[in-house]
C-alpha cells in the first residue's frame, strides 16, 4: 500500500496555518443564468437537464473551470470537484446515470488542472478533493412511515454507487475523497467502505475527508447522531479531516465544532452555509459576517481548515482568508485509548 | 428544591465501568422473544428491546440463531425496525450470531458503532483475520471467543494462551486493542462432574491474566451458563451470578450479558447461601456442589427467601424484632412490639435506650459505611418515631428532667425561606443517631432561633436555606448570636451554602465555631464530633484554620479583575435579530386552574428526585445501579404508589399563569408592555468577568431586539399538600412527608417544563412543529430559555414581584420578604424565544454596575447591595 504524498503535504501545510477550502458551486453557477440548452449541450438525453449542475463538466467545462479558478484566486488551498450529485442514484433523476463516470472524470481533471496551474504560479501547494454527496436515499430511514423496516436502497447497492464515483474521481486525479453533507451516518459508512476498497484495488492509500451535517437545532443529523456519536461511528476510517458543512450557518454549527474539536485526533474542517436562506431561498449573509464567525473560531483554536457551503462565494473565501491569516491552527489532540461505541448517543467504556 | 434554572445539558457521554448488556432480545436466551420472532410479531419484539433499554441495559445483544428461522432476514428486519426507535437506538447494538453471514448482514443495517459477537480462531487464523478486517472496515468493536482450532478453552492456561494469541494477531493487522473484547467462556459449574469444578475460578483467574498481558482489552461473558444446573431455581441462580461478579469484576471483567434486574446485592444474600455459592465458584471444598444442591432445595419457589425471613423474624425475641423492624423499616408490628418491650423493661425509657437505640445504631453504622441509603434511613426513622410516640406518655409520667440524648440541636430554615426537605432529612438522620432535635420549621426569625437555643440549653444550632437571600440571613443570625454572647457551634447547610461563603462571610461574623455541612450524610459525623469531649476541640481548630486558609487564599488571589460595565456591554452578545421569533399567536395572559396531573406525571424529570434523597445517579439507569439500585427501586415504587393516590384522590392542584408581551430593549433593560398598558422596566445584569477567546459578556437583555420584540413570563405552583403533610406529621411519618414534598417539587418542575412546551408550540407558537421526547425536554433540546429570577442568569430575586405584577398576581402564590414563593413547590421565570438565547451565570459584578443598577431599579444603593450581595463577593 503506497501512502499518500498529498496527505503528507496537506498535514505539513496545516501545521503552519489555518487552510482554506473553497465555497459553493451552485450559487456561482446560478449567476451564469444558463438555459436548459446550455446544460444539455450536444448530449442526447431524455429529461429536462436544467439544474443538473454536475453535468456542466461535460457540457460547459469552462464555467466549472472559471469558478474553480475564482476560488483558487480568492485563497483556497483545497478545491473540490463539482460532483455533489454525480452519482448513479442522483443522476437517475436526470436519466443521466450512464454518464456518471464521464462527469466525475471530467470534473476531476478540471479541478486538477486549475489547482496545478495555481500551484505552479505561486509555489503554494494546492489540493483537489473529489466530492461525494449523500445521494437522495437513506440507509437508516424508511421513506414510508407505515413501514419503518423498509429501505429504498441497500448497503451493498449504495456502496457500489459510491465505488463507481470514487473510482472515476481517483482516475481523474483527485488527491482526496470528500464524503460530505452526511445526513445519514450509515450512508457515510457505505461511502467509507467504498473508498477504502477503491484504495485497496489501486494499492494506494485514499485519504478521506469526512463531513457531517446537522439537520435539527439539537445538533443531530437525520439518522439521529450527534457529532460525538458520529465521530465514534466513522473514526475507523482514520480520515485526513473530519468536520461539518452546510446546515443552518456558522453559529448553529459552533456547538458541534466545539464538541468535536477536543476529541478528534485529526484535522478539523468546517465549511458552513452563508447563514440561513431568506424568504426567497437566497443566502444573504455577507462575506464579512461569515468570516467574522470563522475568525472567532480561529481565536478559540477550534479549526484547521475553513471554507463555505451553500450561498458562499469567492468573496466569502477571500474574507475568510483575511480573517484567519496569521492565526494559530487548532492543535490536534491525541486520541484517548478508550472503547468508544455509539448508538444514537456515544458511549465510552473506561479502559 | 423548586428551581427553574438547570445546568446546561451535560456534554460528557455515558461512561461506564461495568457494562450491562441486555440479553432479552436473544432467541437463544429468551423463550418469550423467540416466540415473538417465530410468530413474526416484530412490533412486540421491538417492545422487548425498549424495555431492556428502559431497565438499564447499556448495550443490547441481538441474536437470531434459531434453526427454524432465516436468521439473516430476522436480524436485518429487527435491526432496521429498532433503528426507527430513538429510545432504543440510542444505545449501541451487539450483533450476535455464530454465523458470519448473519453478522455481516446485521452490520449493514447498523448506523452507529456496534459490537460484533463473536469471531474466533475456530476455523484457523486466516478466516479469523479475514473476519477481523471486515469488522474494522464496518467500524465495529468485536467480541473474540476463547476458541481455537482444537476447541473451546476450558482451563485457565488455554483461555490465556488463546486470547494472547488472538491479541497478537489482531493488533498485528492494526485492529485497535481497545475495540477487542475477550469472552473467555463461562461454563456451568456445580454439575457433579469433577472436570467442571474449576470453570468459574479459572475464568476469574484467566481474566486477571489476560488483562495483564493484553493492554486495553475488555473481558465479557454470558452469566446464565454459570448456574445452568440450577435452572428453575431463580434465588440460587441470582445469588451465584452476584457472587461470581463480586469476584470477577475486581479481576477485570468489565462487561457481561446479564439481566440487570435480576442481580442481588452481595451483602444482602443470605450468608449461608452466599458462602455455599462462594465455595462452588472458588472451588474451595470437595463437597461444595453437594452442599449447594442441598441448600438450594430450600430456595425453590419464587419468594422462598422473603417468605422464610418473613415467617422467621416474628418468632424472634422482642429486642431482636425491634432491631429488625428498624433496619428493614417495617412499621407493621412496631406498636405491639414496643408495648411488649415496655412491659418487660423496668422503665419505659430503657426501651428507647436499649433495643431501639441498638437498632438505630445498626442503621447508623450501615448508613455511615455506605451500605444503606437515605430512603431506607428515613423509613427506619418512621419506625423509631412511632415507637417513641407510643412510649412518650409513659415516659412523661415519670419524667427525669436530667435525661438527654447524645446532644440537643436547634434547627431552622431561616427567615424568608420556606424550603425544608434537606433540613428535615438532616433532622431525621440526627434523631436516628440519638440526637434530640428541636425543629423550628421554616421562615424562622433569628430572635426565635436564639431564644429556643438558650431556653433549651442546646448544644448547637443548625441553619438551612435554599435561596440566595438566605445566605445573608444566616450572616445576620451569626451576628446576633455574637451580640448575644453565645459560643455554641453553628452548623450551616442547604443547597446555596458553600464552604467558601461560610468561611468568607459567616465564620468571621461569629465567635463560636461555624461549620459548613455538605450533606445529610456528613451531619452525624460533624454533630457527634462537636459533642465529643475528646474530639471537639481539635475539629473546631482544624475547621477554623481551614476557613482562615480559604480567606487568606481569597485575599492573596485578589479578585479576578472585572471589566468596567461599559466595556462589558461593548463585548455583549450580538444576537442575530433576523432569527428572532415571530409575534405570539396568542399574546396576553393565559391562566390554567387545574392542569391534569397525569399529564405532568408524564413530564417528570426523576433524576433530581433521587438527588433530593442523596441517591447519586441518573434516572432510569439508577434503578439498576449496582450500589444504590435497590434503594432507588424501592423509593421509586413508593413514589409511584403515592403518585397513584395523589392523582386518583386529587390531593394536589396545578395552577399556573403564562403571559406574552411586546417589549423592547434599552441598553441592559428590557421594557415590557404588559396587558394593562404601562411600560415596565426589567433591569438585567451583565457578566463583568474578563472573557477569553472572544466569548461575550452575556446579559439576558442581549436576546431582545431594541427595535421591538416579545418576551414572556410565567408562574406555576402546586397547591393542596398542607392537609396531607399535617396528617403525616400527626402519624410521625417523616418518610411520607418528605416524599410528598419531593413529589410536589417534581410536579412544579414538570408543570414549568410542560407549560414552556405549550408556549413554544401553541401560545407563542414559534416551534409549532416541535416534537421532543421527555428525555429531550429534560436535556433542554428546544429553542428558547426560561430563566428564573434569583438564579444565575438573572440573580436578583427582587424581580419576582415585578414579574408577578405583570402576570396579574398569579392566583394563590405569595412571596416572603426574601422573595421565596409559597407554596414551596413553585417555579417562575421569563421566556426568551430567540434561538440563540442560552443559560449562563452572571457571577461576580463590580461596584460600577451595582451603582448603575440601583438607579435603573429605582432603589437606594444599600438596598441594591443587599439584593445582589451574592454577586458582589
Amino acid at each position: 500500500m503506497i501512502t499518500s504524498e498529498a496527505a503528507r503535504r496537506l498535514r505539513a501545510e496545516a501545521a503552519k496555518r489555518i487552510l482554506l477550502t473553497d465555497g459553493a458551486f451552485g450559487t456561482m453557477i446560478q449567476s451564469y443564468r444558463l438555459t436548459e440548452a446550455d446544460y444539455r449541450g450536444s448530449l442526447d438525453l431524455g429529461h429536462d437537464q436544467k439544474g443538473n449542475n454536475d453535468l456542466l463538466a461535460l457540457t460547459q467545462p469552462q464555467v466549472v473551470a472559471k469558478i474553480t479558478e475564482a476560488y483558487l484566486d480568492a485563497g483556497s488551498d483545497i478545491v473540490s470537484t463539482n460532483t455533489f450529485n454525480a452519482n448513479a442514484v442522483s443522476q437517475a433523476d436526470y436519466g443521466a446515470e450512464h454518464l456518471v463516470r464521464d462527469i466525475n472524470l471530467a470534473s476531476a481533471r478540471i479541478a486538477r488542472e486549475a489547482a496545478s496551474a495555481a500551484e505552479a504560479a505561486d509555489g503554494r501547494p494546492r489540493f483537489v478533493a473529489g466530492a461525494i454527496g449523500p445521494t437522495n436515499k437513506t440507509l437508516s430511514l424508511s421513506p414510508d412511515v407505515n413501514d419503518p423496516g423498509y429501505r429504498a436502497i441497500s448497503f451493498d447497492e449504495l456502496k457500489a454507487v459510491y465505488r463507481e464515483q470514487a473510482d472515476a474521481l481517483l482516475d481523474g486525479g483527485v488527491d482526496f475523497i470528500l464524503i460530505e453533507t452526511i445526513f445519514d451516518t450509515l450512508n457515510a459508512k457505505a461511502g467509507i467502505m467504498a473508498a477504502i476498497e477503491a484504495g485497496e484495488a489501486r494499492g494506494r492509500e485514499v485519504p478521506l475527508m469526512i463531513s457531517f451535517t446537522i439537520t435539527d437545532m439539537s445538533g443531530r443529523n437525520l439518522s439521529g447522531h450527534s457529532i460525538e456519536s458520529f465521530w465514534a461511528s466513522v473514526r475507523h476510517a482514520r480520515p485526513l479531516t473530519i468536520g461539518l458543512n452546510c446546515s443552518f450557518g456558522a453559529p448553529q454549527l459552533r456547538p458541534s465544532v466545539a464538541s468535536l474539536s477536543p476529541i478528534a485526533d485529526t484535522l478539523l474542517m468546517v465549511y458552513p452555509n452563508a447563514g440561513l436562506p431568506n424568504d426567497l431561498g437566497a443566502y444573504d449573509e455577507s462575506p464579512d459576517t461569515t468570516a467574522g464567525f470563522m475568525r472567532g473560531w480561529a481565536d478559540e483554536g477550534l479549526i484547521n481548515i475553513v471554507g463555505g457551503c451553500c450561498g458562499t462565494t469567492p468573496d466569502h473565501i477571500r474574507a475568510m482568508a483575511d480573517a484567519v491569516a496569521g492565526k494559530v491552527p487548532r492543535a490536534i489532540p491525541s486520541a484517548r485509548r478508550q472503547t468508544f461505541l455509539a448508538g444514537l448517543d456515544p458511549m465510552r467504556i473506561a479502559a | 428544591m423548586a428551581t427553574a434554572y438547570k445546568e446546561e445539558p451535560e456534554a460528557a457521554p455515558q461512561s461506564a465501568t461495568f457494562v450491562n448488556i441486555g440479553e432479552r432480545t436473544n432467541v437463544t436466551g429468551s423463550a418469550a422473544f423467540k416466540k415473538l420472532i417465530m410468530a413474526g410479531d416484530y412490533a412486540k419484539a421491538v417492545e422487548v428491546a425498549r424495555q431492556q433499554v428502559e431497565n438499564g441495559a447499556q448495550i443490547i445483544d441481538v441474536n437470531m440463531d434459531e434453526g427454524l428461522l432465516d436468521a439473516e432476514a430476522a436480524m436485518t428486519t429487527f435491526l432496521k425496525l429498532i433503528a426507527a426507535e430513538p429510545d432504543i437506538a440510542r444505545v449501541p447494538v451487539m450483533v450476535d450470531s455464530s454465523k458470519w453471514s448473519v453478522i455481516e448482514a446485521g452490520l449493514k443495517c447498523v448506523s452507529g458503532k456496534p459490537i460484533v459477537n463473536s469471531i474466533s480462531m475456530k476455523e484457523g487464523e486466516a478466516a479469523f483475520l479475514d473476519q477481523a478486517r471486515k469488522v474494522m472496515a464496518y467500524g465495529a468493536a468485536v467480541v473474540v471467543m476463547a476458541f481455537d482450532e482444537t476447541g473451546q478453552a476450558d482451563t485457565k492456561q488455554r483461555k490465556v494462551e488463546i486470547c494472547e494469541r488472538a491479541y497478537k494477531l489482531l493488533t498485528g493487522i492494526g485492529f485497535p486493542a481497545e475495540d477487542i473484547i475477550f469472552d473467555p467462556n463461562i461454563f456451568a459449574i456445580a454439575t457433579g462432574i469433577d472436570e467442571h469444578r474449576r470453570y468459574a475460578i479459572d475464568f476469574i483467574e484467566a481474566t486477571r491474566e489476560i488483562k495483564a498481558r493484553c493492554p486495553h482489552v475488555h473481558i465479557s461473558g454470558g452469566l446464565s451458563n454459570l448456574s445452568f444446573s440450577f435452572r428453575g431455581n431463580e434465588p440460587v441462580r441470582r445469588a451465584m451470578h452476584s457472587v461470581f461478579l463480586y469476584h470477577a469484576i475486581p479481576a477485570g471483567m468489565d462487561m457481561g450479558i446479564v439481566n440487570a434486574g435480576q442481580l442481588d446485592i452481595y451483602d444482602e444474600i443470605d450468608p449461608e447461601l452466599r458462602e455455599a455459592c462462594e465455595d462452588v465458584i472458588l472451588d474451595r471444598r470437595d463437597d461444595a456442589t453437594d452442599r449447594l444442591i442441598a441448600l438450594a432445595e430450600r430456595y425453590r419457589g419464587p419468594d422462598a427467601v422473603a417468605e422464610k425471613q418473613a415467617q422467621e423474624w416474628r418468632g424472634w425475641p422482642v429486642a431482636k424484632r425491634l432491631e429488625h423492624a428498624l433496619v428493614k423499616g417495617i412499621d407493621a408490628h412496631v406498636i405491639e412490639d414496643t408495648e411488649e418491650a415496655r412491659l418487660q423493661f423496668p422503665r419505659p425509657i430503657e426501651v428507647i435506650e436499649g433495643p431501639l437505640m441498638d437498632g438505630m445504631n445498626v442503621v447508623g453504622d450501615l448508613f455511615g459505611s455506605g451500605k444503606m441509603f437515605l430512603p431506607q434511613v428515613v423509613k427506619s426513622a418512621r419506625v423509631m418515631k412511632k415507637a417513641v410516640a407510643h412510649l412518650l406518655p409513659f415516659i412523661e409520667a415519670e419524667k427525669d428532667p436530667n435525661a438527654r440524648g447524645k446532644g440537643r440541636i436547634v434547627m431552622a430554615t431561616v427567615k424568608g425561606d420556606v424550603h425544608d426537605i434537606g433540613k428535615n432529612i438532616v433532622g431525621v438522620v440526627l434523631q436516628c443517631n440519638g440526637f434530640e432535635v428541636i425543629d423550628l420549621g421554616v421562615m424562622v426569625p433569628w430572635t426565635r432561633i436564639l431564644e429556643t437555643a438558650n431556653e433549651n440549653d442546646a448544644d448547637m444550632i443548625g441553619l438551612s436555606g435554599l435561596i440566595t437571600p438566605s445566605l445573608d440571613e444566616m450572616v445576620t443570625v451569626a451576628e446576633e448570636m455574637k451580640r448575644a454572647g453565645m459560643t455554641m457551634p453553628l452548623l450551616i447547610g442547604g443547597a446555596t451554602t458553600s464552604k467558601v461563603h461560610t468561611a468568607l462571610r459567616i465564620d468571621p461574623a461569629y465567635d463560636g465555631p461555624v461549620i459548613h455541612v455538605l450533606d445529610a450524610s456528613r451531619a452525624v459525623g460533624v454533630a457527634s464530633t462537636l459533642v465529643s469531649d475528646t474530639l471537639a476541640e481539635e475539629f473546631v481548630d482544624k475547621t477554623g484554620a481551614d476557613y482562615a486558609a480559604v480567606r487568606a487564599a481569597r485575599e492573596n488571589k485578589g479578585q479576578n479583575e472585572l471589566l468596567p460595565i461599559a466595556d462589558a456591554r461593548a463585548n455583549g452578545f450580538k444576537a442575530d435579530f433576523a432569527l428572532k421569533p415571530p409575534a405570539p399567536v396568542q399574546p396576553g395572559l393565559h391562566s390554567f386552574d387545574d392542569w391534569p396531573l397525569e399529564d405532568l406525571r408524564d413530564h417528570f424529570d426523576w433524576t433530581p428526585f433521587f438527588r433530593a434523597w442523596e441517591l447519586a445517579g441518573t434516572y432510569p439507569s439508577i434503578l439498576d445501579d449496582a450500589v444504590v439500585g435497590e434503594s432507588a427501586r424501592n423509593l421509586f415504587a413508593d413514589a409511584n404508589a403515592m403518585l397513584d393516590r395523589i392523582i386518583a384522590e386529587k390531593w394536589l392542584t396545578a395552577r399556573g399563569t403564562a403571559g406574552l408581551w411586546p417589549c423592547r430593549r434599552e441598553v441592559d433593560d428590557i421594557l415590557v408592555r404588559p396587558c394593562d398598558g404601562a411600560e415596565v422596566r426589567l433591569p438585567m445584569l451583565r457578566q463583568q468577568t474578563i472573557k477569553s477567546r472572544g466569548r461575550p459578556n452575556m446579559c439576558l437583555a442581549d436576546f431582545i431586539d431594541p427595535a421591538g420584540d416579545w418576551i414572556g413570563g410565567f408562574a406555576v405552583a402546586i397547591h393542596g399538600a398542607e392537609p396531607h403533610l399535617a396528617r403525616f406529621k400527626e402519624t410521625h411519618d417523616d418518610y411520607s412527608d418528605i416524599l410528598l414534598k419531593a413529589l410536589s417539587d417534581r410536579f412544579a418542575e414538570a408543570f414549568a417544563e410542560r407549560l414552556h412546551k405549550h408556549v413554544r408550540t401553541d401560545l407563542w407558537g414559534y416551534a409549532a412543529g416541535e416534537q421532543l421526547t421527555n428525555e429531550a425536554l429534560i436535556r433542554e433540546q428546544y429553542r428558547g430559555i426560561r430563566p428564573a429570577p434569583g438564579y444565575p442568569a438573572s440573580p436578583d430575586h427582587s424581580l419576582k414581584p415585578i414579574l408577578f405584577d405583570m402576570l396579574g398576581s398569579p392566583s394563590g402564590i405569595t412571596l416572603t420578604e426574601s422573595f421565596a414563593m409559597l407554596p414551596t413547590a413553585a417555579v417562575s421565570g421569563f421566556y426568551f424565544g430567540h434561538p440563540e438565547s442560552e443559560y449562563f451565570g452572571v457571577a461576580r459584578i463590580d461596584r460600577d454596575q451595582l451603582e448603575e443598577y440601583a438607579g435603573r431599579r429605582g432603589v437606594d444603593l444599600a438596598q441594591a447591595e443587599r439584593w445582589l450581595r451574592p454577586n458582589l463577593t
